[in-house]
């Protein structure tokens, strides 16, 4: 059918009772991310051509084997406290790293009342691998679950202070 | 109405919840490719990816001169963690606790 389309992005939304300014803190700064979700400690040269790497949080670095960079990448636009674009790659196994780089956006905007609304577009074309465990699909086995857990992380720890992942 | 009960009214019908599973199948369609696969007019699947999009279970995003509709599962997901987690963990301790009892007996 000539109407058929096919896509390997995903699409993730949250709306968060918060400022963009502290929905950009909380995905850009080392103190944030090892807060939530994966806990990664962000690695980050925030300007475009900057450096985009992740590196593993102490709940991480108890498992053996983690490399030092767990995820790298570039930023491609950086616009607080509204668009961060970077490439990304995960490098907790060679076959995820042999993926090669997917783009990843976060677009932030506030929709008033006090609510800022997230949301993250991964386009992984070409990383099939990447594209089941950033939608949650080895879950089951301890692996995460994916940006739709991250985001819910994230409400949690920007509304109540506290979060589900260290649980 | 908050953001849970927008969730739980969009997933009581059947129709909308076809259409969250045919974009679980295969995400970012057109309007024109779920309505081929519903008995329905254009206009009353329209309807139907409004309720789902006020819930924020699909995002609708342009492409060029398309409109693609994508699942997102986070709402799903926000009402698993605060809610069904919090009792499966209790049913879970309380089973637990019976063979711990039962095994001690």
């Amino acid at each position: 059918m000539s109407t058929m389309t096919e896509t390997t992005t995903q699409i993730y939304r949250v709306y968060i009772r918060t400022s963009p300014e502290a929905v950009w803190d909380a995905i850009t700064k080392p103190e944030w991310t090892e807060r939530y979700g994966y806990q990664g400690v962000a690695d980050y040269d925030l300007r475009a051509g900057g450096r985009a790497n992740m590196r593993p949080g102490a709940a991480m670095r108890a498992f053996e084997g983690i490399p030092e960079t767990i995820i790298d990448g570039e930023f491609l636009e950086v616009d607080p406290p509204r668009r961060l674009v970077q490439t990304w790659r995960m490098l907790m196994d060679g076959g995820l790293a042999e993926e090669g780089f997917t783009r990843l956006t976060h677009e932030i905007e506030s929709v008033g009342e006090g609510v800022t609304k997230l949301t993250v577009i991964h386009d992984l074309e070409d990383a099939p691998k990447l594209a089941n465990v950033v939608s949650g699909g080895i879950e089951a086995e301890g692996g995460g679950g994916g940006w739709a857990w991250v985001l819910s992380d994230l409400k949690s720890v920007l509304e109540t202070g506290s979060h589900m992942a260290a649980n | 109405m908050t953001d849970d009960d927008r969730v739980f009214k969009a997933l009581a019908d059947p129709t909308r919840r076809f259409l969250l599973d045919r974009l679980f199948v295969r995400d970012g369609r057109t309007l024109t490719e779920l309505e081929s696969e519903l008995e329905m007019t254009r206009f009353g699947v329209m309807k139907h990816l409004k309720v789902l999009e006020e819930a924020n279970l699909v995002v609708a995003r342009r492409s060029g001169r398309e409109k693609l509709h994508y699942l997102n599962p986070v709402p799903i997901r926000l009402i698993h963690d605060r809610w069904i987690d919090k009792y499966t963990e209790r049913r879970v301790s309380a089973l637990v606790d019976l063979k711990n009892e039962l095994e001690s007996a």
